[in-house]
């Protein structure tokens, strides 16, 4: 019973919450409605919080999509029942105005960035998967665990408050470059808008640090008897990489926006130098500050930022796809020692951002070299991806559907990550729609696919049922080839030099030659919108109404959170914490389809 | 109405779609789970092996349909660099995209379940682990080569002869200056900036070397074959001085003055010719988000043989004398200005002015 001395040495804030070792019935003291759904300390139900309010952003940060695509795609259309549904500033006339179209993009990035893609699914799937699968009772601190996800709610109230702001919701993209995102007058969006938004992120940084925090101390203080640092699962690797990246670098984004904030309202000139406002007829008196220094600061944040996105879903992709190949991960040490080399490199590379501001070219073939080493670690996992799919016995369940898709795609994005990597075609590439296929796809829909991959197979776990098979695989193929289908013929609007960020190209004739194509992919951005609506009614209806799960291991898995009873209480196992004897993936091992890593290691046993 | 109709149609299909996935887990139960399961997986691998045949079959029309819209002549030396640069990366990159996806799809199609087949116990193998660390090591040391070669070539020096130009960028529109027959960019501060009293730079008229620059709006002057440099600068927020013909970009910062320099190959006419297209012209776009603006934010670049240029040169008023009424001929520095193209420009002095404001 170590783990029991282990958890009470760490959980000093947990006196509220007795720790139920040793019982059966999990719901012994009283638990209120509130202390239950609302401000509670389990880790389960803070998974399910951020996971639900992940959903609702990701429907809201969609449905800007939808709407800016429509503009894109049909450029000199009106729809009148836009002004209807979203008045006056947004789409007057029925046309989306271009303060407006800014901000659905600004908007539209910030929250998939930040609100879904790294609260959503770090929030989401460190929660629920760190105690359970390292066999701890809860995180080090529950209590600051709850912080977390409030203080998400609170960044989350915030941003949504903006978006009804007479003058609209900050406008200058989610990368906010000053001086545009620093003076009201040069955008509309840059006034109260802004403001918000730095509130905003502010709340969601403290969020993700109480987190991040909690997550990387109960790592490596509470993992059960046995469970040493190399017989993790990969998923707890990478949820551990991750959360250090967020502990390291949001930070510095928050001083950078607190600067902002500064030269907004408290007269400094810290970004802001020589500038003359037309709309209002001045010259500033800053002189002296330099605009790329927010750039520094925010790519210091915004580079690893990427892969606090990409790398929690390599880790659900990597455990399930061991899982439904029937076979162990190929190469576990170096899946372990490539994410640790992404880690350490995605410090080092924020300047490849920042390759056509007038950086020095010396330091820019720094950053080349830098970049592009980031490939090795990125090849090395994709080649250890096809190898555990090699002479498997693959189940095509949703969840390794979408760990198929997500390998496809990561390889298709991370190749066009060479070509933006490389300062020299960056001069042509930079800022043009070329950028936007590739991070879409390597970041956006790849994170997006880890996320599905990780919410189908461990729904069972989550809710003691199973979603809607049939809708699960239409999801799946419509949402695989209708991210190709968009973003594939991107690239081509990137390569003839399509600047992002243009509502209209009608006034240029370098950049009319696409009309027909951007219909189509509003077209397909549109069904591939609408069937990640069905997926969201799966997910609740399955909740309420899916086919009940029978056994405790229904995927016939190795690691510690099928050990639990079908539904865990909160302390998750009801006896003692099962110890462990082995790594997660001795599949297929002396004939045997999978070992758990409970089970004891026998004396006749093959070694590897 | 027919958005209502729209949604409508939308809504059934999705019942649609919602029943049959109801009845079909129903009917999944009464076949019994193995035997669902069973046709399931057949059917989703199939589906991998279709997926990657109509995938490949779709790489290859996409590129037949748009290879003729991207890229197009390079205008610019620096351009075909660039380019070249883009194909070897193509080659490389695309060599591996093909490989890693065929095996990708096809390993999922080839191991799908099957109730006789074991799992290959596989955990690891350190050879095969060095091989495909190795390998793609070298592929980008060749790609970083290549690329920095091509990087520094691009990003060094402008040769002593370049024609300067000043670019800045203002919300929105760019606006170009031309240093006069001295050949001297005339000192500048922003607080001077008028646009009412036609001084859209803030040009100092107590420095005598403001009095010859040239400020015009949205059309740009450029020499055929002769190297041009231009000093980017901007008046208000972070611009970018986009020319997707010679494939250069630079951003335009506030207070940090930026340089970039290329030679244009072709004169704009004899683009219209090549490319067949009448209505050709180079344009200078703002690739840097600037505000609501930004999609309209042009600029036109002429390319002339050396004779035009001075031939529009001697039209153009400084925009002292312009400011001053007409104290000064208009067409007074016409006659040296001929000499302005050809002498040595004093670069360093140039930028240092600008530098200094």
């Amino acid at each position: 019973m170590s783990n029991e001395a282990t958890l009470h040495g760490h959980t000093g804030v947990d006196t509220s919450h007795e720790v139920h070792h040793g019982e059966h019935d999990v719901h012994h003291h009283k638990e209120t409605f509130i202390t239950k759904y609302v401000f509670s300390q389990d880790h389960k139900m803070i998974c399910k919080q951020f996971l639900i309010t992940g959903m609702v952003w990701a429907i809201l940060g969609g449905l800007m999509s939808v709407l800016f695509r429509l503009q894109l795609g049909y450029p000199d259309a009106t729809f009148p029942w836009l002004e209807d549904i979203l008045g006056k500033w947004w789409a007057k006339g029925g046309h989306i105005q271009p303060e407006a179209y800014y901000a659905l993009v600004t908007m539209h990035g910030t929250v998939l960035v930040f609100f879904v893609l790294t609260g959503g699914l770090s929030g989401t799937f460190a929660n629920f998967l760190i105690p359970l699968q390292v066999g701890a009772r809860d995180m080090a601190s529950p209590f600051l665990n709850m912080l977390s996800y409030w203080f998400f709610w609170m960044a989350s109230v915030v941003i949504l408050c903006s978006l009804f702001l007479s003058t609209g919701p900050a406008s200058g993209g989610w990368t906010s470059y000053p001086p545009l995102s620093a003076l009201g007058g040069a955008s509309e969006g840059s006034k109260a808008g802004m403001d918000f938004w730095i509130i905003g992120m502010a709340l969601f940084v403290v969020s993700s640090l109480l987190g991040g925090l909690n997550y990387i101390t109960t790592i490596l203080n509470m993992r059960t008897k046995g469970m040493s640092m190399t017989r993790l699962p990969l998923t707890i690797w990478a949820l551990f990489f991750t959360a250090i990246l967020g502990v390291l670098s949001f930070p510095v984004l928050l001083s950078g926006l607190i600067l902002l904030l500064f030269d907004r309202h408290a007269g400094t000139s810290f970004y802001l130098s020589d500038i003359f406002i037309a709309s209002t007829n001045t010259a500033l008196p800053s002189e002296g500050g330099s605009a790329i220094l927010f750039q520094h600061l925010f790519w210091f944040l915004g580079h690893p930022e990427v892969y606090i996105i990409i790398l929690p879903a390599m880790g659900l992709v990597s455990e399930v796809m061991s899982v439904n190949a029937r076979k162990p991960i190929f190469g576990y040490m170096a899946m372990v020692g490539s994410l640790f080399a992404i880690a350490i490199l995605a410090f080092l590379v924020w300047a490849h951002h920042m390759f056509v501001t007038g950086l020095n070219p010396f330091l820019g073939s720094v950053f080349v070299l830098l970049t592009l080493l980031i490939a090795v670690p990125s090849a090395i996992k994709v080649f250890n991806w096809l190898t555990t799919i090699w002479k498997g016995n693959i189940r095509f369940t949703p969840a390794m559907l979408f760990a198929i898709g997500f390998v496809s795609l990561f390889i298709s994005g991370g190749l066009t990550g060479i070509w933006l990597g490389n300062s020299t075609l960056d001069i042509h590439l930079h800022d043009t729609l070329f950028v936007v296929a590739h991070f879409h796809i390597v970041m956006g829909v790849s994170a997006f696919f880890g996320m599905f991959c990780g919410i189908y197979h461990w729904f069972p776990k989550m809710y003691g049922r199973y979603m809607n098979n049939t809708m699960a695989y239409i999801h799946f193929w419509v949402t695989l080839a209708g991210a190709y289908l968009i973003f594939w013929p991107m690239h081509y609007e990137g390569l003839a030099g399509m600047p992002r960020r243009y509502l209209d190209t009608s006034g240029w004739h370098s950049f009319n030659n696409f009309i027909g194509l951007n219909r189509f992919i509003s077209t397909v951005a549109m069904i591939v919108f609408s069937v990640q609506i069905m997926f969201v009614f799966n997910f609740f209806y399955s909740i309420f109404k899916g086919r009940k799960v029978t056994s405790t291991n229904p995927w016939g898995a190795n690691t510690l959170e099928w050990t639990t009873p079908i539904h865990p209480g909160h302390g998750n196992w009801p006896g003692e914490i099962p110890e462990v004897h082995r790594w997660a993936y001795d599949y297929a091992k002396d004939g045997r389809e999978f070992i758990q890593q409970t089970e004891p290691i026998s004396a006749n046993e093959s070694k590897h | 109405m027919s958005t209502i109709f729209l949604l409508l149609i939308l809504l059934l299909g999705f019942l649609i779609t919602f029943q049959i996935a109801k009845a079909s887990e129903y009917v999944g139960i009464l076949k019994g789970e193995k035997k669902n399961f069973e046709q399931n997986n057949r059917v989703n691998g199939f589906l991998m092996l279709a997926f990657l045949i109509l995938g490949l079959i779709g790489v290859y029309w996409c590129n037949e349909l748009y290879k003729g819209k991207i890229l197009g002549q390079s205008a610019s030396d620096h351009g075909e660099k660039i380019d070249t640069m883009l194909h070897i990366t193509l080659v490389i990159t695309g060599v591996v995209f093909f490989i890693t996806q065929i095996l990708l799809f096809w390993f999922a199609y080839r191991y799908q379940y099957s109730e006789k087949r074991k799992a290959f116990y596989f955990p690891h193998n350190n050879k095969l682990e060095l091989i495909w660390t190795v390998i793609p090591a070298i592929a980008l040391t060749v790609l970083v080569g290549f690329g920095l070669l091509y990087w520094f070539r691009i990003t060094g020096d402008a040769p002593k002869d370049a024609m300067q130009i000043e670019v800045t960028g203002k919300q929105f529109n760019w606006i170009f200056r031309y240093p006069g027959k001295d050949n001297i960019f005339g000192k500048k501060y922003y607080r001077n900036i008028s646009d009412k009293s036609d001084n859209q730079l803030g040009l100092l008229w107590d420095d005598p070397a403001t009095h010859d620059d040239i400020v015009v709006n949205t059309t740009m002057y450029l020499v055929v074959n002769k190297p041009v440099k231009l000093i980017i600068n901007s008046r208000d927020v972070i611009h970018d001085v986009g020319l997707v013909h010679f494939r250069m970009k630079m951003d335009a910062v506030p207070g940090t003055p930026t340089t970039m320099w290329f030679t244009p190959k072709y004169t704009t006419e004899e683009m219209k010719k090549m490319t067949n297209d009448p209505d050709f012209d180079y344009e200078l776009s703002c690739d840097q988000m600037c505000g609501k603006g930004h999609f309209s934010m042009k600029g036109i670049v002429k390319v002339v043989t050396p004779d035009e240029f001075i031939l529009w040169r001697a039209k153009q008023q400084p925009n002292y004398a312009r400011v001053m009424g007409g104290e000064k001929g208009p067409a007074a520095p016409a006659a040296d200005s001929t000499k302005a193209t050809t002498t040595k420009t004093n670069s360093e002095a140039a930028t240092k002015l600008v530098a200094e404001k």
